[in-house]
């Protein structure tokens, strides 16, 4: 088992990755910027290193800063979470030519993933269906452009390959619009991913966003612990998250669980990862995949009772995956609200003092969070203060259970989202469930 | 195996008084508790993992430790480290150190170097000066902001 790991991200999930080398015996060095000496994790760790200023260019995403971390505390690993740099496929590389185990899949596979049209590529190799497109990317032929639109079919969207988690596209209806919209897309991918390639799909105007967890070891095993249902988004950022997916049925779930895990197999995967799809008609269509835990990590692990972040430890210590597929049952029904310190009605972020923190508790209530009374959320990261899941046998179950740790919770100082995720969980669509991605902006009237 | 209630109350007995390190023998077993300014970049937990909760300050008040760095900080110009890394006064272990205490400085003059991740970086004075203070010992890793002299 590895002896010290640097636990390089923040908030919630560095508290727990925290949590899981505690459980494990192992020892955690907390890296932070300037801005968060206090942070719970922090204050917990074993060892703290601070690694530069608040702007996360200078600190979360310094790899230099984290890499010497890890040297002056003889760290064996590096976790790094989810953003920042746990999907930098340099930075992965980095890591392990310095000696470290990086707490993920090798480098060649983030790298593979990273570039959604070699991603795509190799999911389809593997026989997973993916969203008809362009499969090259888009070149300076013009009326080649226009003839893929109309073959595709549309309303199209043109996607930045370099991009990812709902940024750098553009939907296009009309084939008026569609050579500008690249052009556009092209600059706005330049500037934003240093990568202006773009590709083009068919775009689905009422998919729903269901995605498959999977865990592969160094040993060629590889299992999917079922799907989540990611539907409900505002501005392709997830809110609330559900597991299993209403409407999905046994062989659904198996079929397309079992190819997943196979492509795993087939890529070499190593670690914790997701499939994501779009799902209309009945039919699913590969988008993207991820490469590391997800923020909704927790709900599968709810209706699987299973803990995915120790099991990347293990697997990145060497170990065989501690389960097997058959050994996999998906019991119950799980619900996750991501809080965040934001206006309710502005979305604009809300940083400031938490004077008081009310946890609401009870069956099959989970809350993860790194706040405590008198935290202050600075305001240099993104907004997102915690998660609450709750998980009950059945899906009316979890809601109820929501409902009422909604109504318990308390966070005092600052604006949050709470109002928001009570007024959803009471709302008559969501609770018939299966909504697609455009539910919630349908529902603010956006 | 020594009793949890004998170890926190040690812990207690540390946590009231000066002293710095107790280490006690019963039989085959043995404990040391010490206590360490949280200032330092290794904050150790006690022996015994597990009670490390019990020696570190209350997460909701703010933190004792930060008011002791604050307090030690002494007058005149205090040169911080700008990067993580292992702190060196000398640019090999043959060498002479870089600078002592007491010596003059001016501007720009190589005060230690750092290194990470396989390369020396030189770490200049910005002020002119006399080096009151060295804040950190040879080989000793430092942080981000980690003060490293005082120059008056």
């Amino acid at each position: 088992m590895l002896d010290k790991i640097v636990i390089a991200n923040r908030g919630e999930i560095a508290l727990r990755i925290l949590r899981a080398c505690r459980e494990l015996g192992i020892q955690a060095v907390a890296v932070h910027s300037e801005a968060d000496r206090e942070l719970k994790h922090v204050l917990l760790a074993d060892e703290s290193v601070c690694i530069g200023p608040a702007p996360s260019n200078e600190s979360y995403l310094n790899m230099p800063a984290i890499i010497s971390a890890a040297e002056v505390t003889d760290s064996v690993a590096i976790h790094p979470g989810y953003g920042f740099l746990s999907e930098n496929a340099d930075f992965a590389e980095k890591v392990v030519q310095s000696g470290f185990v990086f707490i993920g899949p090798r480098p060649e596979t983030i790298r593979l993933m990273g570039d959604k049209i070699s991603a795509k590529r190799a999911m389809q190799e593997a026989g997973i269906p993916c969203v008809p497109g362009s499969g090259d990317p888009l070149d300076d032929n013009k009326s080649k452009t226009l003839r893929l639109a109309k073959e595709i079919g549309y309303p199209v969207i043109i996607k930045a390959s370099g991009g990812g988690g709902g940024r750098g596209m553009r939907t296009v209806h009309t084939e008026a619009a569609l050579l500008n919209a690249v052009t556009l897309t092209k600059s706005e991918a330049k500037a934003t991913f240093g990568d202006e390639t773009v590709y083009m799909e068919k775009f689905l105007e009422t998919p729903r966003h269901i995605e498959f967890q999977v865990l592969a070891d160094t040993h060629g095993n590889a299992i999917h612990l079922g799907e989540r249902d990611c539907s409900t988004q505002r501005r392709h950022q997830k809110v609330i998250e559900e597991a299993p997916a209403p409407g999905i049925t046994e062989e659904q779930r198996q079929r397309m669980g079992q190819r997943c895990a196979k492509a795993c197999q087939d890529i070499g995967y190593v670690g914790a990862g997701t499939f994501e799809f779009l799902y209309e008609n009945d039919e699913f269509y590969f988008i993207e995949m991820n490469t590391r835990v997800q923020v909704e990590h927790p709900v599968t692990e709810m209706v699987c009772g299973f803990d995915i972040v120790k099991e990347q430890i293990r697997i990145a210590a060497g170990d065989k995956l501690s389960i097997t597929q058959d050994e996999v049952k998906i019991q119950g029904h799980a619900v996750e609200c991501r809080l965040n310190a934001e206006d309710p009605e502005t979305f604009m972020p809300s940083p400031g003092v938490i004077e008081q923190f009310h946890m609401p508790g009870g069956p099959g209530i989970r809350v993860e969070t790194h706040i405590y009374n008198g935290y202050s959320v600075p305001p240099y990261y993104d907004s997102m203060i915690g998660k609450l899941i709750a998980h009950g046998e059945s899906r009316e179950s979890a809601l109820a259970r929501l409902r009422t740790a909604l109504n318990e919770m308390v966070i005092a100082g600052i604006k949050t989202n709470i109002l928001l995720h009570r007024d959803i969980v009471n709302d008559g669509a969501f609770i018939s469930g299966s909504q697609n991605i455009h539910y919630l902006e349908k529902k603010l009237g956006l | 195996m020594m009793d949890i209630r004998k170890i926190k109350k040690l812990i207690e007995i540390i946590e009231e008084s000066d002293v710095a390190e107790l280490e006690i023998h019963e039989g085959e077993d043995s404990v040391r508790i010490s206590r360490y300014s949280s200032s330092q970049l290794v904050a150790p937990a006690p022996v015994i993992s597990g009670t490390s909760q019990e020696v570190r300050r209350e997460i909701s008040t703010a933190s004792p430790a930060v008011k002791e760095v604050e307090a030690e900080v002494p007058a005149g110009h205090t040169i911080l480290s700008p990067m993580v890394g292992t702190f060196y006064l000398a640019p090999s272990p043959e060498s002479e150190h870089f600078v002592k205490v007491g010596q003059q400085v001016g501007a720009g003059d190589t005060l230690c170097v750092i290194e990470a991740m396989k390369i020396l970086n030189q770490i200049e004075s910005d002020k002119a000066g006399v080096v009151s203070k060295i804040l950190v010992e040879n080989a000793q890793p430092v942080e981000y902001n980690q003060p490293l002299f005082v120059i008056e």
